[in-house]
């Protein structure tokens, strides 16, 4: 989707922590600092030369409200910066980036996110992301949910239990942290050898109920990957986020990905609310280091892959399809 | 550039407690009232922008993911704004920078907050380790911001009391305020409860239920609109820190820069003259004359004058809050989108009984936090 005067974004540079699964020692502007500085070193950027900051977090996993005000210190926001903040994984501070940056007046931002799943229950935290009328009184956790996905799937023959046995053994639990610059035109050509261009990038929802859902299909991905251009060519690689074996599966076919792509298996530790910004990240990665021509990214977020954003990444500027 | 236009705008009726609906019915109240407005159905909405201060307020998390259905996103991007008490003015501004940008053509934006379901107080007074924790909830911190700008200006005590009037009688003119206090005086207010000194409980704003939703779109959406759209002539976010040494808390840099970004997109000069009507975020009586300063409607340590005068008021020369502001509804969430609303309501001479006659341009205002993320738009009849 082309926005103003066909404007082209980029991304030019992208650092994570290396996630752990438990960080005791440090709170989120401890988090946040040091990727955003490294980032912004990466990219030879000034704080002051950044036109817009976008964050995602979420209060639910820190435990407090107003996570992201004590996050903020880490840009160190003086003078007074543009800035914004979705309470999502950082996937979609970085869609809200782009969309910024298609405005036409800032070349421009950065973006991060950061996640301490360690201080609580995971699974029991994102059950309070349920209908809190029909669904979350039921006292059902996000396991359960998904192993509800599972079973689908098995009925449905496209996966045998042995595919899905790992939904027994519960998501990881991790923290961590993530940053990624963003550019336009020829600031981004100026910012990187080799940019990463965001040839697509698209969102979409599902109805939240599980019973108004096929469980064994993801029509949000397919439709997001639609509207990212993701079909008009084969990605040389592409980056998951899939918490469960057979959440990939389902993603899998719905983007249509064969094994003539490479596919980055999920890491080990994989911090929620980070998670989707780093499979854009380390896609975005491969292209500026020249390991990929063109790749593919995919963030989740919600019970049973209900929201779903795919972005399209290439080396080229222009459209070779 | 694609130009942004206000072509649909719905409210609730704000309340202490809606236990008629649930969440979702009341964010779909405000949403059908939108749709209704710009005759469209839920169909022609191409993506929704939602946004609502902390999930602690209700005790959902990322809420947007269960009204997805009620909101008729199923198949659509849906994202979630948060910024604090600016989230309202944020969410619109979102929204609308998605037009600009060309990636939508017609975007439903609602904000909400259901205060009811929780309880803010103690959500605003949560215990973080090795930091005092602060027991007061948003009144025990602003009112230390109050009382430097008292010392500062020298401004009389009847000031806040003028305010909290002037904002009620404005609220018996709008059918969706919260607060209708029929007999409200300045000797009601000056003999209500001291809670936070000097902010008595009269000059404090309501906890509320309510949310608010509008549909924003592109030029040729604006063409075939069945009433006559509002234009986003400028808009404008600026943050900063919560606290540093230094900082002025009571007039603080983000809001000047923001306030001055937006005027020069919109080409104000003298803001005092050109905005016909603004709506401002003020939810403690204080903050209108610390705000008119901030915004540059008046030279430091006057901004008072302008109140006592009775400018401020329905028929005076810059009236304030007509609907009857925050003062009046709080639905946190969506108190920010009620200003930007009302303001829209306004240039469209759509606000009844509370119109300002003949407004032609008009100011939107959000704050949140420590008085650190502001949101601002300034909204016009004519196409810039």
């Amino acid at each position: 989707m082309s926005g103003i005067a066909g404007r082209d974004i980029a991304i030019v540079a992208f650092v994570e922590l290396p996630p752990v699964s438990r960080d005791t020692e440090r709170e989120e502007v401890e988090l946040v600092q040091p990727v955003v500085s490294e980032a912004l070193a990466r990219a030879g950027l000034e704080r002051r030369d950044v036109g817009f900051v976008c964050s995602g977090s979420c209060d639910y996993l820190l435990g407090r409200p107003f996570s992201f005000v004590a996050a903020l210190d880490g840009v160190a926001p003086w003078p007074p910066i543009l800035e914004s903040h979705v309470e999502m994984d950082g996937a979609w501070a970085l869609y809200e980036a782009w969309v910024r940056l298609l405005c036409g007046d800032v070349d421009t931002a950065l973006v991060y996110a950061y996640g301490k799943s360690s201080l609580g229950d995971l699974p029991r935290v994102l059950a309070q992301q349920l209908d809190p009328y029909t669904l979350a009184p039921l006292g059902v956790d996000a396991d359960a949910i998904a192993g509800l996905q599972a079973r689908a799937l098995c009925d449905a023959g496209r996966a045998t239990e042995r595919d899905v046995a790992k939904v027994a053994e519960g998501r990881r639990v991790s923290d961590g942290a993530a940053a990624v610059v963003l550019a336009a035109g020829a600031t981004a050509e100026r910012l990187a050898k080799r940019p990463a261009w965001i040839r697509g990038i698209d969102h979409r929802i599902e109805p939240h109920q599980l019973g108004a859902r096929d469980l064994t299909r993801s029509s949000s991905t397919r439709l997001a990957a639609e509207h990212a251009g993701a079909f008009a060519r084969r990605p040389d690689v592409a980056f998951l986020h899939a918490g469960f074996p057979h959440e990939e599966i389902i993603l899998r076919d719905a983007l249509a990905i064969d094994d003539a792509v490479t596919r980055v298996p999920s890491p080990r530790a994989d911090p929620m609310i980070v998670a989707g910004l780093t499979r854009i990240g380390h896609a975005a990665a491969t292209v500026l280091d020249g390991g990929a021509d063109r790749a593919l990214a995919h963030a989740t977020s919600g019970p049973c892959l209900q929201q779903n954003l795919v972005c399209v990444l290439d080396a080229s500027r222009e459209a070779t399809s | 550039m694609n130009r942004c236009a206000i072509v649909g705008i719905g409210q609730t009726h704000h309340k202490a407690k809606r236990q008629d609906v649930s969440i979702a019915g009341l964010v779909r109240e405000a949403a059908s009232r939108a749709l209704a407005d710009a005759e469209m159905a839920w169909k022609d909405i191409d993506a929704v922008v939602l946004g609502k201060a902390p999930d602690m307020f209700e005790g959902v998390m990322m809420p947007e993911l269960y009204l997805a259905d009620a909101l008729g996103a199923a198949g659509k991007p849906m994202l979630r704004v948060h910024t604090a008490g600016s989230v309202g003015g944020s969410t619109a501004i979102v929204a609308a920078q998605t037009v600009i940008a060309g990636v939508h053509r017609r975007v439903l934006t609602v904000a909400f907050e259901k205060q009811s379901e929780s309880d803010a107080m103690w959500a605003l007074s949560p215990k973080i380790p090795f930091q005092p924790q602060l027991t007061a909830g948003a009144g025990g911190y602003f009112a230390p911001l109050v009382r430097a700008y008292i010392r500062r200006s020298g401004a009389p005590e009847e000031v806040g009391i003028a305010v909290a009037v002037k904002d009620r009688l404005h609220a018996l003119k709008n059918p969706y305020a919260h607060l209708r206090l029929e007999n409200i005086d300045a000797a009601m207010v000056r003999d209500s409860p001291m809670l936070w000194d000097p902010i008595r409980y009269l000059e404090t704003c309501p906890s509320s239920d309510g949310a608010c939703a509008m549909v924003l779109t592109d030029d040729e959406g604006a063409r075939r609109a069945p009433r006559p759209p509002a234009w986003v002539h400028g808009l404008a976010t600026r943050s900063e820190p919560v606290v540093f040494a230094g900082r002025d808390q009571v007039d603080p840099r983000a809001g000047r820069d923001c306030a001055r970004d937006v005027f020069d997109q919109a080409r104000v000069t003298d803001p005092r003259r050109e905005i016909d009507v603004a709506e401002i975020y003020v939810p403690f009586s204080w903050f209108e004359p610390m705000w008119i300063e901030n915004l540059g409607f008046a030279p430091r340590g006057e901004g008072w004058r302008l109140t006592l005068d009775g400018a401020t008021a329905l028929g005076g020369a810059l009236p304030i809050n007509p609907s009857g502001g925050v003062l009046s509804s709080n639905p946190i969430g969506a108190s920010g989108m009620l200003r930007f609303a009302e303001a829209a309501m306004q240039v469209r001479d759509q606000a009844g009984e509370h119109q300002v006659p003949g407004a032609r341009r008009a100011l939107g205002h959000a704050y949140g936090g420590g008085s650190q993320f502001f949101a601002m738009w300034v909204v016009g009849r004519e196409r810039p």
